[in-house]
């Protein structure tokens, strides 16, 4: 697993650090290797399977999935859960929060009916917990160098790497920061509270990352995989950081498959096109040779 | 129609007489394909194609989207992700639709700083230029409000910059932008009359790149040496000339083709490299983002608009001229749209008597400075307006109206260009060899 550490900025860093007027937020971002990434990387079926059970026994209690029909979960490219198995997982699905999701409401039964694989996961808005449908794509990990965007193309947006991170990154406060500051620690994290303790005399941060809401929501072996499967901290903020790329880009093992395609039969038509051109063009270019 | 010498089209049977005496359209199609074209272009000459094949693509794609798209402010980004999700190949039209903007604008700069080099703007082209220009701008705006259109953060927050742009002239500006948006802020009225406008832009340049073409196919091409084609006889004429069909046809099928590799991969494996991650959040009005930026076709411009802060003497002294009614936000807006308007004026401010930069020792390296100055200002349009970055830009944004206003004038006045090649054929030839005498190896 390739585990560099990278240090990187959420707003800038590079040469507006030093004259910066605004404090440019430092976050901490692990490029976790996902299978998903590259021209060729595809999703890993049984991932996305495990992923989905820690959103559905950890996360679904607090963050919707409003974007995300549940029974595209047996989609080709995606978790692919049986029909049966994702019949029962849309029966079983609670509503954790009735006030975000009026649709679901029966008015004839009184109460909130049972979800079927046709609904769209709840969403959930009372306590501020963000939807998490897009949120893989919603974020970058790194921009630079100097805002350039060079990095992207070598490592991807990093959205995935980010989620990951954010899991793994709770440490404990740094000394400067007030013991009543509210929220919690976490390195990965770029517009959370920040205190003033922790600024130096130009305004800027002198420790990474900020202080976020939401408590520490993973600590290894918080769930047990069917089939066993490794329930480290890293290999569960993985295993849900895939899934959440899987429900904010659902087609991208067609995208790419597709991208393939249209690549290689543009190259071949490429090719032929340049060899006809180079015929068109001989007798007027190398006339010599025309006369041969 | 075109000045050069060739032959017209002559129709042959009883069918093609009763339409030509009716409706001249193919004998219109004719002359158009098959014009004299200079027969030096090089490859900088292939982007015109790249150009109306992705207006073409981006229609197409558009058409499709609209019938799954809803403009309303609580469904917009909702229709978006349902395209995505649900409908059919959605994510690859989607994805084709907003990378090809990209593609759009990559190509129309090549295409104008092509242009640029090469004197193409000069007389007699003016007009061509002009029309140019114009459908550069027409492009600028629908691109803008494409971008409005998913309904994201920063569709919405973009929307609020832009439009704050004509905010800032003096006096109507406040009514002008109320009259933009339809309504005090940005909102449902805004999303509705960029959606249609959206729509109707695309077919207005389809207009304008027939007109384009029209006028450079009266004037007939420039090329690499910026010689004229002759036009003392046919025979002369067919020495500098090939017609456009098949010989540029295939050339420029085979660049597009090229290209397209480039752009499938880009669509297939990274499609949303060239955007902003934060669109993927609904655009929620008390939630400003930290940075707003615009996409990357705009920000040589966003740089200039940004370049003109209330430190600098140039407007401090506008400020001071004008009673205070050009201050430094409306000194930052003429400055954008002046830079485009410098560019329009290209034909009327270059002096000099040689037409192609190729024969210019002086113009290379001041052209070159503007390319490399391009780059930096799109760079520096993307940084923060904090600690180094603005002073960069307004450097960048100095040289850009220099080059135009007293560069491009003075070169031609102390500049000792060297001389053309007498013809496009002795060009032609002296970089594949005469077509007789030269011996077969």
């Amino acid at each position: 697993m390739l585990r560099t550490l990278t240090l990187t900025t959420a707003v800038a860093l590079g040469m507006a650090a030093p004259l910066a007027v605004h404090a440019a937020t430092e976050i901490e971002v692990t490029d976790f290797a996902f299978p998903f990434e590259g021209p060729f990387g595809s999703y890993d079926q049984m991932q996305l399977q495990r992923g989905l059970q820690i959103y559905t026994e950890i996360c679904a209690t607090c963050h919707g999935l409003e974007r995300v029909a549940i029974g595209t979960l047996a989609d080709a490219g995606g978790p692919q859960l049986p029909e049966e198995q994702v019949i029962q997982y849309a029966t079983d699905f609670p509503i954790n929060d009735p006030d975000s999701n009026p649709q679901y409401y029966d008015r004839d039964k009184g109460d909130y009916r049972t979800l079927t694989p046709a609904d769209k996961f709840p969403a959930n808005h009372s306590i501020n917990a963000p939807d998490l449908s897009l949120m893989a794509k919603a974020r970058v990990a790194w921009e630079g160098p100097y805002g350039t965007g060079m990095n992207q193309l070598f490592k991807g947006p990093g959205g995935a790497e980010y989620i990951a991170s954010l899991m793994t990154h709770y440490e404990e406060a740094p000394a400067c920061a007030p013991a009543d500051f509210p929220g919690y620690y976490n390195k990965a994290f770029p517009n959370g509270g920040f205190p003033e303790e922790c600024k130096d005399a130009a305004g800027l941060h002198t420790v990474p990352g900020s202080w976020i809401a939401m408590p520490e929501p993973l600590y290894g072996d918080d769930v047990t995989f069917e089939p066993a499967a490794d329930s480290s901290l890293e290999a569960e903020a993985q295993d849900v950081a895939a899934f959440l790329m899987w429900t904010a880009e659902p087609k991208m093992n067609q995208r790419k498959t597709a991208g393939l395609t249209g690549v290689i039969f543009l190259t071949v038509l490429s090719v032929l096109l340049y060899l006809t051109n180079k015929r068109l063009w001989a007798p007027y270019k190398h006339p010599a040779k025309r006369e041969d | 129609m075109g000045g050069i010498p060739h032959d017209h089209y002559e129709p042959k049977t009883g069918g093609e007489k009763w339409l030509a005496s009716r409706l001249p359209i193919v004998g219109l199609l004719y002359d158009t394909l098959l014009i004299p074209t200079p027969k030096n272009l090089n490859w900088m000459w292939i982007w015109g194609i790249v150009l109306a094949f992705t207006l073409v693509m981006q229609i197409v794609t558009g058409i499709v989207l609209v019938m799954h798209y809803t403009p309303h402010v609580d469904m917009a980004f909702a229709s978006v992700e349902h395209i995505m999700r649900d409908v059919n190949g959605g994510y690859m039209i989607r994805y084709f639709h907003m990378n090809g903007a990209s593609l759009f604008f990559v190509a129309v700069y090549a295409h104008i700083f092509r242009g640029l080099y090469y004197g193409s703007y000069k007389a007699p082209r003016e007009v061509t230029w002009i029309i140019g220009m114009l459908m550069y701008l027409i492009m600028m705006g629908t691109a803008f409000m494409g971008y409005v259109l998913p309904w994201g953060q920063m569709s919405f927050h973009g929307t609020a910059v832009i439009t704050g742009l004509f905010g800032a002239i003096p006096f109507v500006g406040g009514s002008i932008q109320t009259w933009l948006l339809g309504a005090g802020a940005v909102g449902q009225p805004a999303l509705n009359r960029f959606f249609s406008l959206h729509y109707l832009l695309p077919f207005i340049l389809a207009g304008l790149t027939i007109v384009h073409i029209w006028a450079f196919h009266t004037t007939g091409n420039n090329n690499p040496t910026g010689v004229e084609v002759r036009r003392t006889s046919k025979e002369d004429a067919a020495k500098d000339t090939l017609p456009f069909w098949p010989y540029f046809v295939i050339k420029d099928l085979f660049a597009l083709c090229v290209i397209l590799v480039v752009f499938m991969a880009i669509v297939g494996f990274m499609p949303n490299y060239l955007g902003e991650a934060v669109n993927y959040v609904p655009a929620n009005p008390l939630a400003t983002p930290n940075h707003i930026v615009p996409e990357w076709y705009f920000l040589p411009f966003y740089a200039i608009l940004r370049a003109f802060t209330g430190d600098v003497w140039v407007v401090m002294f506008a400020d001071w001229i004008s009673f205070g009614i050009i201050d430094a936000k409306f000194f930052g807006v003429l400055a954008m749209f002046g830079a485009i308007a410098v560019m329009a004026l290209a034909p009327w401010l270059d002096t000099s008597s040689v037409r192609s930069g190729r024969y210019r020792p002086m113009f290379k390296v001041w052209f070159a400075l503007l390319c490399v100055d391009f780059v930096i200002l799109a760079w520096v349009g993307s940084r923060p307006a904090e600690g180094i970055y603005p002073y960069i830009a307004l450097i960048g944004a100095t040289y850009w109206f220099a080059y135009f206003l007293v560069i491009l004038p003075l070169l031609g006045v102390i500049e000792k260009p060297l001389t053309p090649p007498a013809t496009i054929e002795d060009d032609f030839n002296a970089h594949y060899g005469k077509p007789t005498g030269t011996p077969a190896e």
